[in-house]
């Protein structure tokens, strides 16, 4: 098992202990973590504010008097997005964890095998068809939206899971950086397990795949997220109110005529929790991989 | 030992031969494993991505409202309405606006902070990681507080308060063009959303840079600070600066989010997406004229990436180090 955490040799340590060129002075320091501390405040002040309005009632919220900490914490107002009867905001979430576990492992699944065949598997026309995949680099959203929702409603796809997922699997952008991670892996595990018999199939499931868990859990990381917070397609698609993600509801309170602000705004932290929790629990993987990527992208 | 031998000689195969070399027909084929590969993704790209920027540029020569099997074909009209249209050619406006501020300020910003955590020696981890957690949220979830709670027009949005502090009166910060104040809402939020994100891309470079650079500078008298800043750390961070700025300009480009969720029912300050989007899919469906505006839109950003490779010898960063 211990090769399975083996990280490929041009992994960047961004977690690594800074080089310092110089001690620097006990003033310089202190004044650096004073402008790193009130930068870091001010990041964290939406965040706050999320939560704080969250947990108070609205009198208290638009009052006279600006009020750090609500006076009354109202735990109950948790259950209030949920027994709203103009937002089905539970469907939205359960239509945003389909949607984003399936766009997730679909997503993993047909890049990962692109990108391996792009480039490992020797064939001659290979970088013709790798420019293909590149040309989709160039094509911004706003050509293919249209058309795409044309497309789909032609399919019959709107206001369905399919219609959600399908269309955004076949990322140009994610093939190409599972390409260029396979180029940096190690050839002689696969060519081991190609003299032991295995086809490219089998030497790619039961040697490359577990061997690269790290770059795929960073992915995962990026595609889950991306998924979970794309709006613009899942507003187009989700046409009946059954079909919305989360962010498609959270959107519609925006517009509403009655605003009702601690209602919104423990939907909007209901939103944002599976993330944070992702965000926290694989957050190595995730700055790792971009950190890996991004230099290459 | 013995075993390998031992195999070598019950098996007529010799265990030298080439590892590549198609053992079972077809199935060890490369070629038919290449296409076995990157078939389902090749399919799906066609379906999914081409066949729709081909459909899009069909459409784009016809008369196509509420309809996307035209019949009327009108040439090159429907880029003569965009280009002359006064709500597209300003989403134009819009957007190089947005992208003249966002794009540096985010470059300026994210170096800022990359340079700030790299140097602190503790505690490290944690403000890299409060820098970086607004890559988790939305841009819907993240409109939502800038609209109702920071910039909120009345006097208990939190800007609005902070400024009655010292006497100054509310701001309609997003139901007003003039004074443009809404370019401090949708600059700010995007700001907080993506400025750590190319932050860990400037750390994962600072860290690259090699240490001797420092030493020998220090040897010919290099000032730490701003000297060895300027001729040595900014010069090395060049292929990750020209990649974020690159990256940045597309995000720009796409802006639809924000935007859509910040200023809803008004008439300024529509990014060209959001243009297209009310164009092709608002109440008078022509496809036939988003299209073409789409098309326009992607010979605009594919010059703007070209000039930009002109001038800042994008993909040329590694040799001039």
């Amino acid at each position: 098992m211990t090769t399975t955490t083996t990280p490929p040799a041009d992994r960047v340590d961004v977690s690594a202990k800074p080089r310092r060129v110089r001690t620097g002075s006990v003033i310089g320091s202190t004044g650096l973590y004073v402008a790193t501390g009130i930068a870091a405040i001010l990041f964290l002040i939406p965040f706050y504010l999320i939560v704080r309005n969250a947990l108070m009632t609205d009198p208290e919220i638009t009052g006279e008097e600006w009020k750090w900490f609500p006076t009354d914490i109202q735990w109950g107002n948790f259950s209030e997005p949920f027994d709203d009867p103009s937002v089905d905001f539970a469907r939205s979430l359960w239509n945003s964890a389909v949607v984003g576990v399936l766009h997730t492992v679909g997503t993993l699944l047909v890049c990962s095998l692109a990108g391996y065949g792009l480039a490992r598997i020797p064939y001659k026309h290979a970088n013709k068809v790798f420019y293909v995949v590149l040309g989709t680099l160039m094509v911004p959203t706003a050509v293919t939206f249209v058309p795409s929702f044309v497309l789909v409603s032609s399919l019959g796809w709107v206001d369905t899971y399919r219609g959600l997922i399908i269309p955004g699997l076949f990322s140009g952008f994610t093939c190409f950086l599972f390409r260029q991670y396979f180029l940096g892996f190690p050839k002689e595990l696969e060519e081991a397990a190609r003299m032991d018999g295995l086809g490219y199939l089998g030497a790619y499931w039961r040697v490359v795949v577990p061997n690269s868990l790290n770059f795929f859990a960073a992915m995962a990381t990026i595609t889950f997220i991306s998924g979970w917070n794309s709006f613009l397609w899942p507003l187009v698609i989700g046409q009946d109110p059954s079909a919305w993600t989360v962010q498609v509801a959270l959107s519609n309170y925006t517009t509403g005529q009655t605003v009702n602000f601690h209602l919104i705004f423990m939907a909007t932290a209901i939103s944002i929790l599976p993330l944070v929790f992702v965000f926290l629990f694989l957050q190595r993987w995730l700055v790792q991989g971009i950190a890996q990527t991004g230099i290459k992208g | 030992m013995s075993t390998i031998t031992k195999d070598g000689v019950s098996n007529p195969a010799p265990a030298k031969a080439a590892p590549a070399k198609p053992r079972r027909g077809l199935r060890g084929s490369p070629t038919f494993n290449f296409w076995l590969f990157t078939g389902p993704f090749l399919i799906g790209l066609a379906i999914f991505v081409y066949l729709p920027i081909l459909w899009s540029f069909y459409l784009s020569f016809f008369e196509a409202r509420f309809t996307v099997t035209p019949s009327e074909f009108i040439g090159l009209d429907n880029y003569v309405l965009m280009l002359t249209d006064e709500d597209f050619m300003g989403s134009l406006g819009t957007f190089t606006v947005f992208a003249a501020i966002i794009v540096p300020l985010t470059w300026a910003t994210s170096l800022g902070l990359a340079l700030m955590v790299n140097r602190l020696r503790f505690m490290r981890a944690f403000f890299r990681s409060v820098f970086f957690l607004p890559t988790a949220v939305s841009y819907v979830a993240a409109s939502l507080v800038w609209k109702m709670s920071i910039f909120n027009g009345v006097r208990f949005g939190m800007a609005n308060t902070f400024l009655n502090m010292f006497g100054i009166d509310n701001t309609a910060w997003l139901a007003n063009p003039d004074p443009p104040w809404y370019w401090l809402v949708i600059v700010t939020v995007r700001l907080w959303l993506q400025a750590g994100f190319y932050m860990i891309l400037f750390i994962a470079a600072l860290q690259n840079i090699p240490q001797e650079l420092y030493e020998a500078a220090a040897i010919d008298g290099a000032k730490p600070g701003w000297q060895t800043f300027w001729h040595i750390t900014l010069p090395q961070l060049r292929a990750t600066s020209t990649a974020v700025i690159l990256l940045l300009l597309v995000a720009a480009y796409q802006a639809f989010d924000e935007f859509f969720n910040l200023l809803a029912k008004t008439t300024w300050g529509r990014p060209p997406l959001m243009e297209l989007y009310y164009k092709a899919l608002g109440d008078n469906q022509d496809y036939g004229a988003g299209s073409a505006g789409a098309l326009i839109l992607t010979v605009l950003i594919c010059l703007v990436t070209l000039l930009q490779g002109k001038f800042m010898g994008f993909g040329r960063g590694e040799e001039s180090k």
